[in-house]
């Protein structure tokens, strides 16, 4: 990986860390608060791509366990690790690597529609399929209590989806990052 | 200034940061391997004895770790009294306090410069990929530099955005925002390799190059 890599991945935890600065809107009734930050995890993915993308957010993931307070609402420490809903934390980097992944393999045809299979694929289902479960497992409560509770998030979701999809498609078109391997490039 | 730690000299703050993190993975474990009632308060009271007595931190500090969960607490609690028992109830969240607290003992007495260096360690074996455990922490300096920075650009843009009428903050200065300081890290790689900092690796690698660092 080359040094201008190592930036992008910084920059990216980075952009996360700033997300959380955004308040969070308070769900009535919901101890989770609806963020900013997955929008980070969405835009990673599909400006990055896989491999620089994922590791934007294990770095993130590293300074918030080293004590950083860079969770949204100030929150940080190795105690957000062992929460109930850590599992959402622990979907990140890999939420932000099949975006990444899905993106380069929509990268010659990507439009809005593509980037937003892409981002909803893993953004959303990735993130739920790994912090639902998490959350059951932790708290002792069945599967279908913890799947409910979630559903108050989807148009939230929904909504970043779609605000990082067209960030994406105009990133790309302004400043591409992601690069084929040269091999298939010159085929085209 | 950007850090949960709480300076001292007790012997806990003295611990290495490996044996402390090791004994909190240790304790994640073993806490979910028993349904005791005593056993899961025990660990709790010793959490709280060697945060407060041992390590004598203030409360506030262990406190405001553990604030933005109490809710969810108190929701899984109530859940439990209406769906199994309380015997359960109070064994799932005394195990989540526990848990809980060890993780804010261990925070608020490990350096951040310590972490860093475990998680250095932890790397080590990813040489053999060609990782370089010593870019792990240049990554990590250069994302504490690029917080402010991008902050700093964002609020720039809005207000150019807002000098030429725009008066809400609207999705479209994320772009303009992005492509900034993309090209700025760009720029901080080149210089980076322009100081010596770049890929070649300090000793052969047994496969390709540098996969990831």
């Amino acid at each position: 990986m080359k040094s201008r890599d190592l930036a992008y991945v910084a920059l990216f935890a980075a952009i996360v860390a700033v997300l959380g600065l955004i308040p969070p809107v308070p769900v009535p009734g919901l101890p989770v608060p609806i963020t900013a930050q997955t929008l980070g995890v969405m835009l990673a993915g599909s400006v990055l791509g896989a491999k620089r993308g994922g590791l934007a957010l294990l770095v993130f993931l590293a300074l918030v366990a080293m004590g950083a307070p860079l969770l949204s609402g100030g929150r940080g420490g190795l105690s957000v690790f062992a929460g109930p809903t850590a599992g959402y934390l622990y979907s990140w980097p890999i939420a932000a690597f099949v975006i990444g992944l899905l993106t380069q393999l929509f990268w010659r045809r990507f439009n809005l529609a593509w980037a937003l299979v892409a981002n909803m694929i893993g953004g959303i289902l990735v993130i739920y399929a790994i912090g639902i479960p998490f959350t059951s497992l932790f708290g002792d409560v069945p599967l279908w209590a913890s799947f409910t509770g979630s559903l108050t998030f989807i148009p939230g979701d929904l909504v970043k989806a779609v605000v990082a999809s067209l960030v994406a498609v105009a990133v790309r078109r302004a400043y591409p990052v992601i690069e084929l391997p040269t091999r298939r490039a010159t085929a085209s | 200034m950007l850090s949960l730690y709480v300076p001292g000299h007790s012997v806990v703050h003295r611990a290495p940061a490996g044996v402390k993190l090791g004994l909190l993975a240790a304790l994640g474990v073993g806490l979910f391997l028993t349904e005791r009632p005593a056993v899961v308060g025990g660990a709790l009271v010793v959490a709280l004895a060697v945060g407060l007595g041992a390590a004598r931190l203030p409360w506030r500090a262990l406190a405001a770790q553990v604030r933005p969960v109490w809710l969810w607490l108190a929701v899984l609690f109530v859940f439990h009294l209406l769906v199994t028992d309380l015997r359960t109830g109070t064994v799932a969240v005394l195990r989540l306090l526990a848990l809980l607290v060890a993780a804010a003992v261990v925070t608020a007495t490990t350096r951040v410069t310590a972490l860093v260096a475990v998680v250095e360690w932890l790397a080590s074996p990813l040489r053999v990929f060609g990782v370089r455990p010593a870019r792990i922490g240049l990554v990590i300096a250069m994302t504490l530099r690029f917080i402010p920075l991008v902050a700093e650009r964002a609020a720039r843009i809005r207000e150019a955005q807002a000098a030429r009428g725009a008066d809400r903050l609207r999705w479209g200065m994320a772009v303009p925002l992005l492509v900034q300081v993309l090209r700025m890290a760009a720029t901080v790689g080149e210089a980076l390799d322009a100081r010596g900092a770049d890929d070649a690796p300090a000793r052969r690698p047994r496969r390709r190059p540098a996969v990831a660092s």
